[in-house]
């Protein structure tokens, strides 16, 4: 158990964008809610999973609907307490504690702003590890835990409650919604109890958002010059990929989603040689010369070559200089059942999964 | 023949420029800045009339490029007490103004609020403009303060609430007092456009001390036929009318200006462009013409905008840099400076301290002073300080190279001798003519543009045609901001689609630029 103050609000949010990975939003605005909620009620009770105590029940929350909408209409004071008691009214359950289920951009913020406006602990965990385009794509659908029921609020004030017969159905039903209120709509679903939270969560993704935002701070503030580069992947676990400059962005919206690959020319080590990016709204595939590198669940992330600062793929210009690099996705995505859920074929991808620590190997061969 | 007159204030020099309808540059100079900064205008105004034989009455142009908005933020100096009245409740009110702001510059702010009313993304009605809390609040601040920002959610995509706010503040505050909108500033973003706004608002007293001081310097000199400009930190210009009710668009202006100047000077497009002032040398990219971009968020004074500024790095070493040897044998450069005093500190002017720029004169690159006085730099202590420099300099031309090809570099500004033009990873080295007074040149030759912001559903409209309609519309707001039209073109267009969304609406932007239309500022 520790507590979340202002400054470690800020390393989250640096580390919540590179989990991002390209996606997930900005998590600016959602860092000044979160400094906002934590100046007018106080810190906020970070725990671990197995603290929960249990019979406790646990209702994880987030924003469901475009980040762009979002740096307008931010959120207003009391979204999550209205979402919260309607929860509470509709299981009869008194809601023990509140977490993120994407660690990934603006999401992370969120369980802080509710933590602190309602007074409850937020679990050191989500059910992604990162960030990714849907809703059903939580290690709890594995786990057999249902998003229903979800409730959820605008900053109107309209509330509502809604039971679906699958994860992929609320999924579907909630965006519709988005669509009639304005944008966005702030959720509270996936409520389960502390052993299924324990059972399917990805641990320690809070605590890890912030070393990885310490990190990329300390390179900003050239508190290391040495060896920049093998630094920021040993604390991030993560496979240098590519180093290049952008030299094409095609991108493309169907449904929900954008769609885009980034085509990059190599610099440094990898002059003479050509990559490209895969996205749909987060990185799915990446490839080196024509062979696949790196592929969705696994996070495909793309850095400033000289700051470490995430880059978005709402952000990527022509001529921007990058260091590609995969992280290895939390475990529960590696399984069979995880594969189904967010493996290269859910997205359209005509290949199968290999970890991304491996595709390398194989490259090294 | 008529004539253009350039000015850059910067915080060392005052540089003047006077340009010809032929764009000729016909002199250019370079005085003190005054801590007035008057008498530093006076004075390069008076010099370049006198250098360049022109009469004060045929000069038709006049534009200053000046970073005093920039200082008083910094400074947290002259700035005025503001109220800031938002629209958005009961969105928006989880983030109150100037959350993140730093106390120094908060204090700005005599009171806020957020009251009801505002817009969603396509226009919808997001809640009940609710006038009476804006006539409340406008009456409890009445007298107190100087100025008031409007915000108002999705205000760039309808303005109506700002608008009515800004008729009711003026029925309570008086028909002249000062209301910057925050739809008339910056773009999507309510926090970084209401934070912009405030800074707007907060800079009402400075900029009509600016914009009054420069007309008056003007007038004073005989220059009386002159339209008169201010430049803004995109590389183009804005009407002295404007410039009053918008200063913030004025700031940094100064690489912007460099960078374009260097452009014009050598008639290239693309280049590294190196700008060496007395304490810090400034790298920035000309990319097809005007600067490139930061990918990066502003922060003005510690206050986060949405402005897009050039894309510039500065290091610690200009033509005042002082030269220290160390006690084993190695010699350092910078960052420490003489600054403006070079005149009377460095060595090749009589004075005692060792300069970057008398290493330039011991090794023969340049002849400034009297060169005997640096005789006594012993060669060796000359070749390690240069060396020093040269690194320091390569360094950073390829940190801000796109590729390891070779490139061209452009050196301009009051120190650019000091640099050897044999530099490691460039095609070509070129010091032009007049390079003192790039920054100067970039504002006298700058162009207008118009910027069209939105979000767009291409199910309403496809989207060819939409962009064609924002493209028409980038259009003509440059022309109404002064650019001939026969000369406008598209300089920046970008189409984002919303994420995380259904349906097919994308973030449009698209800016235009053109050549000033003469008289238009009359």
């Amino acid at each position: 158990m520790r507590t979340i103050g202002i400054d470690e609000i800020n390393d989250i949010a640096l580390g919540a964008s590179l989990l991002g990975a390209g996606g997930g939003g900005d998590p600016y605005i959602g860092r000044l809610l979160a400094i906002q909620a934590v100046k007018e009620c106080g810190p906020v009770t970070l725990i671990e999973p197995e603290e929960i105590p249990d019979d406790a029940f646990v209702a994880p929350c987030a924003m469901v609907g475009a980040p762009t909408v979002m740096t307008e209409k931010g959120g207003g004071k009391d979204d999550f307490n209205r979402l919260f008691d309607r929860m509470e009214r509709e299981t009869g359950k008194k809601i023990y504690a509140t977490m993120p289920i994407e660690a990934g951009g603006v999401n992370s913020m969120l369980p802080i702003v509710a933590g602190a406006r309602r007074g409850l602990p937020v679990v050191d965990a989500d059910g992604m590890g990162r960030a990714f385009p849907e809703l059903q794509m939580v290690t709890f659908t594995i786990g057999g835990v249902s998003s229903s029921p979800l409730a959820y609020s605008d900053e109107k004030g309209n509330v509502g409650v809604m039971h679906n017969i699958s994860n992929k159905w609320t999924e579907d039903i909630v965006r519709s919604i988005t669509n009639t209120v304005g944008g966005q709509v702030m959720t509270c679903q996936y409520t389960m109890s502390a052993k299924k939270c324990r059972d399917w969560c990805v641990p320690n993704i809070v605590t890890m958002s912030q070393e990885l935002g310490r990190s990329i701070r300390s390179i900003k503030e050239g508190e290391d010059s040495k060896g920049i580069e093998q630094r920021f992947l040993d604390l991030t676990h993560g496979v240098r990929l590519f180093s290049g400059k952008v030299t094409d962005v095609l991108r493309e919206t169907r449904g929900a989603f954008n769609y885009g690959k980034v085509v990059l020319a190599g610099i440094g080590s990898d002059k003479g040689h050509e990559a490209s990016v895969t996205y749909q709204n987060e990185n799915l595939k990446c490839e080196v010369d024509g062979d696949i590198v790196a592929t969705a669940p696994d996070l495909i992330c793309l850095v400033d070559h000289d700051t470490y600062t995430p880059v978005p793929n709402e952000a990527v210009k022509y001529g921007k200089r990058v260091l590609v690099a995969g992280l290895p996705c939390a475990p529960q995505w590696r399984t069979e059942e995880g594969l189904k859920l967010v493996g290269p074929r859910y997205f359209g991808l005509d290949t199968d999964y290999i970890p991304v620590e491996e595709r390398s190997q194989r490259k090294g061969k | 023949m008529h004539y253009k007159l350039g000015i850059d204030v910067g915080g060392t020099n005052t540089d003047a420029v006077v340009i010809d309808e032929n764009m000729k540059v016909l002199a250019a100079v370079k005085r003190h800045t005054s801590e007035d900064v008057y008498e530093g205008i006076l004075n390069s105004v008076d010099a370049v009339l006198d250098e360049s034989k022109v009469d004060a009455g045929l000069i038709d142009q006049a534009m200053l490029g000046t970073t005093q908005c920039t200082n008083a933020i910094v400074q947290r100096k002259g700035l005025s007490p503001v109220a800031i009245l938002r629209i958005g409740a009961p969105a928006t009110e989880g983030i109150p103004p100037m959350v993140d702001w730093d106390d120094s510059i908060r204090a700005v702010c005599v009171d806020w609020t957020i009251i009801g009313g505002g817009f969603e993304f396509n226009g919808k009605r997001l809640a009940q403009f609710d006038e009476d809390a804006c006539r409340a609040f406008l009456n409890k601040i009445k007298g107190k303060v100087d100025a008031l920002a409007i915000s108002c959610v999705f205000s760039t995509m309808r303005n109506d609430d700002e608008v009515r706010a800004a008729a009711i503040a003026h029925e309570i505050l008086g028909e002249d007092f000062p209301i910057s909108l925050s739809s008339e500033i910056g773009s999507m973003g309510l926090v970084e456009r209401e934070n912009a706004t405030i800074l707007n608002a907060a800079l009402n007293q400075v900029a009509q001390r600016f914009t009054e001081g420069f007309a008056h310097s003007l007038k004073q000199k005989g220059i009386v036929n002159a339209d008169v400009y201010l430049s803004q930190n995109d590389g183009t210009l804005m009407t002295i009318e404007n410039a009053r009710r918008y200063p913030i668009l004025t700031i940094a202006c100064g690489p912007t200006n460099s960078i374009r100047g260097a452009s014009y000077l050598t008639r290239r497009d693309d280049a590294i462009v190196i700008d060496v002032g007395g304490t810090t040398t400034d790298f920035g990219v000309l990319s097809h013409g005007f600067p490139r971009e930061s990918g990066v968020a502003v922060d003005i004074g510690g206050v986060r905008t949405n402005f897009r500024m050039p894309d510039v790095i500065s290091i610690g070493l200009g033509g005042g840099s002082i030269v220290t040897e160390h006690e084993d044998g190695s010699v350092t450069v910078g960052p420490q400076s003489v600054g403006y005093q070079i005149t009377e500190k460095a060595l090749c002017f009589g004075g005692d301290v060792m300069t970057a720029t008398d290493i330039a004169d011991r090794l023969g690159m340049a002849e400034i002073g009297d060169p005997k006085l640096t005789e006594s730099i012993s060669k060796e202590t000359a070749d390690k300080a240069l060396a020093a420099m040269r690194e320091m300099v390569e360094d950073s031309i390829d940190a801000m190279k796109i590729s390891s090809d070779p490139i061209d570099v452009i050196l301009v500004g009051g120190g650019s001798v000091i640099f050897p033009q044999d530099l490691a990873g460039t095609k070509s080295v070129t010091c032009p003519e007049f390079a003192g007074c790039a920054n100067a040149i970039g504002s006298a030759i700058s162009k207008v543009s118009g910027t069209f912001e939105k979000l767009v559903d291409y199910e309403k409209t496809g989207r060819d045609q939409a962009l064609e309609n924002a493209r028409k519309e980038a259009i003509a707001l440059a022309v109404a901001a002064g650019a001939d039209e026969s000369t406008v073109e598209i300089i920046d267009s970008e189409d984002v689609p919303l994420a995380y969304y259904p349906g097919k609406t994308s973030r449009v932007r698209i800016k235009a630029a053109g050549d000033l239309r003469t008289g238009s500022a009359r």
